[in-house]
C-alpha cells in the first residue's frame, strides 16, 4: 500500500521556508535554460522566416554573403530568363536585383553608432517575397533619395521615423514608408532605390550583389540551378533563400546555445545541491517519522515512493515557477550584431509551449537526481533505533 | 582564536553529507562566477587590450568601404601622428565556412611595431619579409588546425575569387593571456598584386599617435584632414572603436549580471537555510557552551567562522575549477576570441563569497547569541 500522497503535499506546506529554497534554485535554473533556449529558437526564427523555399539567391560563387558578391546587369537579365523563373501576368520576370550596403546609424538603446544593413531595391522587392507589405506611408520612387525603413530599424535608430530626414553617405535621405516584414531580418533593415544607393556609395550604377528569384515551385530549383552553372557567361552559386538565411543564423544561435546550456547546466547542479540539501536537511528532521509510517507497516518501497514523490513535486513547482518567470519575456524584441552580414538584426524572444515543456521535463529530471539518494537513505532507516530516539 | 579550532572542525565535519552538499553550492556558483567573468571578457576582450596610443581610421560611410593608400603619407605629414599602418579584410575560408578565423592582409613593413603585444621569433619574421606568399598566425589557431612552421594553407577567397596559397611562416604569441592569437595575417603586395579589382585601397588604418593624451585631438585632425573628399575618414582610438563592437553584441553585462544574481541570490538562500537548520539542531550544544563559560560574541564568531569556512574552500574549489576550466579552452569551438578569467576576477569572486558566507551566518549566528542558556537546556 502506498503512502497517502497528501502526507507529502502537507510536509511540504509545514516546510514552506526549506522547501522553497530548493523550488527557487530549481526555478532559477530552469529560467535561465528556456530563456536561452528562446534566445536563441527567435534569433533562428528571425532568420529562417526571411527566406522563402520559393525563392532562390543567386550570387557570385565563392562569395559567402551578398555583401562580398558582384552580379552585373547583363548577368542579371541572363538569370531572368533561365527556366523555372515565375512571370506575372503580362510576362515580366519575378527577378530582384539588389544591393547592400551597411550603414553607421546611431543606435538609441546604447547611444552609439551600430551597423545597419542597407538594401538598394526595386519594387520587385515587395512582389517577389510573402510577408512584406509598406504598413505606413508609401515605396520609395525609383531614382530619388527615399527610404524604406523596416519596423525594427525604425525603432533602433534615431532619425528613421517616417517622414524624417537623416543623412548618411554623403546625402540627405526622406523616410517615406515603414516596410512591415512579420518579424523577419527585413524589419532590421533600411531600404533604398538600388540606382541611388549605387551612387551615394560610388559604384557603378548597374552592378548589384545578389539576384532574388521568384521560381514557379520550390521543385524548380534544381533545373534553375543547373542551367546557371551550365552558363559560361555566369560563375555564379545558387541558394534556396530560406537556407541561405538558416545558414546565416548558425554562428550567433550555437554561440548562443554553447554559452546558454553551460550557465544552465552548472546553476542546474547547484539547484540539485540546493535539492539534495533540502532533502537530506528534511530527512534529518522526520526520521521519527519515517519511523512512525515503517512502524505503521509500510514497506521500504512505499518510503522511496513517497519521497521521490515529494521530491518530484517540489522539481515541479519550480519547474512551474521557472516557466512563469520566462514567459513574460516572450516578444520581447533585443538586437545584436549578426557576424554574417557584419550588421545589427533585431530579434525577439520566442517562448514556445514546446519550451516551456523542455523546462518542466528539465525540472523533473533535477528533481529526481535529487530525490534519489535521500529516499533511498530514508528506506534504509533502522525502525526500532529510530523510534527510540523519541 | 587558534584553541578553537578542533572545535570548528569537529562541527564542519559532522555532517558530511551536509558539508559536501553546502561546498559544493558554494563551488558550483563560482565555477559559474569563474565562466561568466570568463565570458564577460571574451566579448569586450577587444576593449582590455586596446592600446591606448592606436587609433583606427576607416571609411566614414562603412566598415566595409576601401580607404586610398595615399592616405598613409598624408596622415603621417599631420602632427602627433608617429607611425600609420593599414590592413584589409581578406574574409577567406579555410575548407568550410564554419572554420571561420579572421584573415586579413596587413603592412609586412610596420604592422608588427604597432602591435609589440604580439611576440614573434625575429628569425621567422625574417622569413615571413622574404616570401611574397608568406602568412603569420597566432598559436591558438595554429593549435586549432594543427598547422606547423611550412605548412601551405589554401584559403577560398569570398570577396576576391579563388584558392589564394599561403606558406606559414610565423607562429605569434600574445604577450598577454588576453591578447587574441587567433588571427591569420598576410602580406598587403600579394593581395595587391593577385586581386583583380581594388587595387590601390586598405580596409583601414592604424595610427600610432606620439602622445596617447592627445590621441582624440589628432583623430579629429585626421577626419579635418580628409573631410569633404572622395573619402571621409572616421578615426576613433581603439578602445573607442572595440567599445562600439562590444555595444552591438547587445547588452551582454545586463545579462550576465542578471544571471549572476540570481545565482548569488540562491545561494544566500541555501546557505542561509542549512545554517538555520544548524542552529536548530545544535541548540542544546549552544546552551552547554554558554554555560561553560563560552561569551554571546565567541558563539556568534564560532557560527559566521563555520560559515565563512564553507563559503571560502567551496568558492576556492569552484575558482580553481574555473581556471582550469577556461585554460582547457573555448568550449565553442573558435567562436570566442578570447576565453580568459584574470586573477584578479578570481579574487573578487572569492571575496564575493565570503560576503555571502558572513550574511548567511548571520542571522541564525544573532539568534544563537540572543538565545538564553536556561531556554536552551529546557529542550533537551
Amino acid at each position: 500500500m502506498a503512502v497517502p500522497l497528501v502526507y507529502n503535499l502537507r510536509s511540504i506546506k509545514v516546510r514552506w521556508a526549506s522547501t522553497s529554497v530548493a523550488v527557487l534554485g530549481i526555478a532559477g535554473a530552469v529560467a535561465v535554460f528556456v530563456a536561452v533556449l528562446s534566445l536563441a529558437r527567435g534569433f533562428e526564427l528571425t532568420l529562417v522566416e526571411s527566406g522563402s523555399p520559393r525563392n532562390a539567391l543567386v550570387r557570385r560563387a565563392g562569395a559567402s554573403a551578398e555583401m562580398e558578391s558582384v552580379v552585373t546587369l547583363e548577368q542579371v537579365r541572363i538569370i531572368a530568363d533561365a527556366p523555372g523563373v515565375a512571370r506575372d501576368r503580362s510576362g515580366r520576370p519575378l527577378v530582384s536585383a539588389e544591393v547592400v550596403a551597411i550603414g553607421p546609424f546611431r543606435h538609441r538603446a546604447s547611444a552609439s553608432e551600430a551597423l545597419a544593413q542597407v538594401r538598394g531595391v526595386s519594387e520587385e522587392a515587395l512582389r517577389i517575397r510573402d510577408n512584406l507589405r509598406v504598413s505606413e506611408g508609401r515605396f520609395l520612387r525609383p531614382g530619388l533619395a527615399e527610404l524604406v525603413v523596416g519596423k525594427n530599424a525604425a525603432v533602433l535608430y534615431e532619425g528613421f521615423s517616417l517622414g524624417e530626414s537623416p543623412r548618411f553617405g554623403g546625402r540627405t535621405w526622406k523616410v517615406v514608408g515603414i516596410l512591415d516584414a512579420s518579424g523577419s531580418a527585413f524589419d532590421s533593415e533600411v531600404w533604398a532605390d538600388a540606382r541611388v544607393l549605387n551612387q551615394t556609395f560610388k559604384r557603378p550604377e548597374y552592378i548589384f550583389q545578389s539576384v532574388t528569384v521568384r521560381l514557379e515551385s520550390p521543385e524548380a530549383l534544381p533545373a534553375f540551378e543547373k542551367a546557371l552553372k551550365a552558363d559560361p557567361r555566369l560563375t555564379v552559386q545558387v541558394d534556396r533563400e530560406d537556407r541561405y538565411y538558416a545558414k546565416q543564423s548558425r554562428v550567433v544561435s550555437t554561440l548562443i546555445r554553447v554559452l546558454g546550456y553551460l550557465v544552465a547546466g552548472v546553476m542546474a547542479v547547484g539547484a540539485l545541491f540546493a535539492a539534495l540539501n533540502t532533502l537530506y536537511s528534511a530527512l534529518a528532521a522526520r526520521t521519527r517519522e519515517v519511523a512512525v509510517l515503517r512502524a505503521l507497516g509500510f514497506s521500504p518501497r512505499d518510503v522511496v515512493f513517497s519521497w521521490l514523490f515529494e521530491a518530484l513535486v517540489i522539481a515541479l513547482l519550480g519547474g512551474l515557477l521557472g516557466d512563469l518567470l520566462v514567459i513574460p519575456l516572450n516578444g520581447l524584441t533585443t538586437s545584436t550584431i549578426n557576424w554574417q552580414t557584419f550588421s545589427q538584426i533585431a530579434f525577439a524572444f520566442r517562448v514556445t509551449p514546446e519550451l516551456l515543456l523542455r523546462g518542466l521535463l528539465f525540472a523533473l529530471a533535477m528533481g529526481l537526481v535529487g530525490g534519489l539518494p535521500p529516499a533511498l537513505r530514508a528506506a534504509r532507516i533502522p525502525v526500532a533505533a529510530a523510534l527510540r530516539e523519541l | 582564536m587558534i584553541r578553537y579550532l578542533p572545535l570548528l572542525l569537529a562541527n564542519v565535519t559532522r555532517k558530511k553529507a551536509r558539508l559536501l552538499l553546502t561546498v559544493g553550492s558554494y563551488a558550483v556558483a563560482l565555477f559559474l562566477f569563474g565562466l561568466l567573468s570568463a565570458v564577460d571578457a571574451a566579448f569586450s576582450q577587444g576593449v582590455e587590450v586596446a592600446g591606448a596610443d592606436r587609433l583606427i581610421v576607416r571609411n566614414r560611410v562603412s566598415l566595409i568601404m576601401p580607404l586610398p593608400i595615399s592616405y598613409r603619407d598624408r596622415m603621417l605629414a599631420l602632427p602627433g601622428v608617429r607611425t600609420v599602418t593599414f590592413a584589409t579584410w581578406f574574409g577567406g575560408i579555410y575548407q568550410e565556412e564554419r572554420n571561420f578565423f579572421p584573415n586579413f592582409a596587413v603592412d609586412p613593413d610596420r604592422y608588427l611595431e604597432t602591435y609589440p603585444e604580439f611576440l614573434v621569433d625575429p628569425g621567422q619574421w625574417a622569413d615571413f619579409l622574404k616570401d611574397r606568399e608568406a602568412c603569420a598566425v597566432g598559436q591558438k589557431l595554429a593549435q586549432r588546425f594543427g598547422w606547423k612552421v611550412g605548412d601551405r594553407i589554401p584559403l577560398k577567397g569570398t570577396i576576391w575569387p579563388g584558392v589564394w596559397e599561403f606558406n606559414l611562416r610565423v607562429i605569434y604569441r600574445g604577450s598577454r593571456p588576453e591578447d587574441d592569437e587567433g588571427q591569420f595575417w598576410f602580406r598587403y603586395d600579394y593581395l595587391e598584386e593577385r586581386r583583380p579589382w581594388g587595387k590601390g585601397t586598405v580596409g583601414w588604418y592604424i595610427v600610432r599617435v606620439t602622445d596617447p593624451d592627445r590621441a582624440a585631438a589628432v583623430a579629429r585632425a585626421i577626419d579635418e584632414r580628409f573631410a569633404n573628399s572622395s573619402y571621409e575618414t572616421a578615426a576613433e582610438t581603439e578602445k573607442a572603436f572595440a567599445a562600439g563592437f562590444v555595444r552591438q553584441m547587445g547588452n551582454i553585462q545586463a545579462l550576465i549580471l542578471a544571471i549572476g544574481s540570481v545565482v548569488f541570490f540562491t545561494l544566500l538562500l541555501v546557505t542561509g537555510n542549512v545554517m538555520a537548520i544548524t542552529v536548530r539542531e545544535r541548540l542544546a550544544e549552544i546552551g552547554v557552551l554558554k554555560t561553560l563559560g563560552f561569551s554571546d560574541g565567541a558563539v556568534l564568531g564560532l557560527l559566521l567562522l563555520e560559515s565563512c569556512l564553507y563559503a571560502a574552500v567551496g568558492a576556492a574549489l569552484g575558482l580553481l575549477g574555473a581556471k582550469a576550466f577556461t585554460l582547457a579552452g573555448d568550449p565553442t569551438g573558435g567562436l570566442l576570441v578570447a576565453f580568459y578569467v584574470s586573477w584578479g576576477r578570481l579574487g573578487a569572486g572569492f571575496l564575493l563569497a565570503l560576503a555571502v558566507g558572513l550574511a548567511a551566518g548571520l542571522f541564525p549566528g544573532l539568534a544563537a547569541m540572543r538565545l538564553k542558556i536556561v531556554d536552551a537546556l529546557r529542550r533537551v
